[in-house]
């Protein structure tokens, strides 16, 4: 098999280029489909008949609370790959996965406890569900933290990729915990198999804010590796060329 | 209007949420913009304090 793409994309100029070249690319369409999905959960589609307008929460925390686990996927793989094959580049996009991640899962623990409220009469339970999610805040938290008490870059990489790796655990748990524990917490509505449990005009605002956020992700991330990349490579003599442009 | 904006009873709690994710998504963005901004800025002066010392 020829490597030479992965040797490619691992440089960090060729990197740092395609970077600044796909982040519109994400980022207009994750715009459109945000903006769309918006419309159609706000105004659209109507109102639930357990949960009234309450329901239409789901737009932000379903997506949040998706971004917040998918994240912590893409975090712990790219630290994976930075321990197995010492690739820099992939330990920078940890790096630059960790803040994202941590901001979506407050917004998703923030919007699930306004949520819980109206329709369970309590801000906050410590259920299986809402305990494994804050857990992944703190792990979020623990890997950031970890990464900017050690000096050293290569082992401040390392000993983050680590932990970010153990707590991958965490996410089958997030995941199943709403169906090996009773919890307060209504169970998933999209992967459900064979049993769709949302009518369509309430369904396609939820998937096109689920694809939109998911877009906005890879906006972000690209944009935050661009940051992560001059700053780890800020002495190279390529970049003077690249960014004295 | 007033009854969208009431959203059923709800619009003390839908309201926040949308507001919640509306500043994340914005924060961001500003925030990686603004770290490739200070990045920069910082590999532009040491490119600069290099060549003055050559």
């Amino acid at each position: 098999m020829n490597w030479t793409w992965f040797h490619k994309l691992a440089s960090p100029p060729h990197a740092y280029r395609i970077a600044s070249r796909l982040a519109p690319w994400f980022g207009w369409p994750a715009f459109l489909l945000i903006a769309a999905g918006l419309y159609g959960g706000l105004v659209l589609a109507p109102a639930d008949y357990q949960q009234g307008d309450a329901f239409r929460i789901v737009y932000v925390h379903a997506p949040s609370a998706w971004l917040s686990m998918l994240v912590y996927g893409t975090m712990a793989a790219a630290a994976a790959i930075g321990l197995i094959w010492r690739m820099k580049l992939a330990h920078a996009v940890a790096a630059a996965s960790a803040p994202i991640g941590a901001s979506f899962t407050f917004l998703a623990l923030a919007t699930g406890s306004i949520w819980g409220k109206p329709m369970w009469g309590t801000w906050w339970v410590w259920d299986a569900r809402l305990t494994s999610e804050l857990l992944l805040l703190f792990l979020y938290a623990g890997v950031m933290a970890l990464r900017a008490s050690i000096d050293d870059r290569d082992r401040a990489d390392r000993a983050s990729a680590l932990l970010a790796i153990v707590g991958v655990v965490n996410l089958p748990i997030i995941h199943y915990s709403v169906y090996w524990w009773n919890t307060l917490h209504q169970e998933s509505t999209l992967t459900k198999i064979g049993k769709p449990s949302m009518a369509g005009d309430m369904l396609w605002p939820l998937l096109t804010m689920l694809l939109g956020f998911t877009l906005y992700f890879g906006a972000v991330l690209l944009l935050r590796l661009r940051a992560e990349i001059l700053r780890r490579e800020r002495d190279a003599s390529w970049l003077r060329s690249e960014i004295g442009r | 209007m007033t009854e969208f904006l009431n959203m059923g009873g709800y619009g003390a709690f839908v309201w926040p949420c949308f507001a919640l994710a509306g500043f994340v998504l914005i924060w961001n963005v500003i925030a990686a913009s603004r770290l490739h901004a200070a990045a920069r800025e910082r590999a532009l002066q040491r490119a600069g304090a290099g060549e003055g010392g050559r």
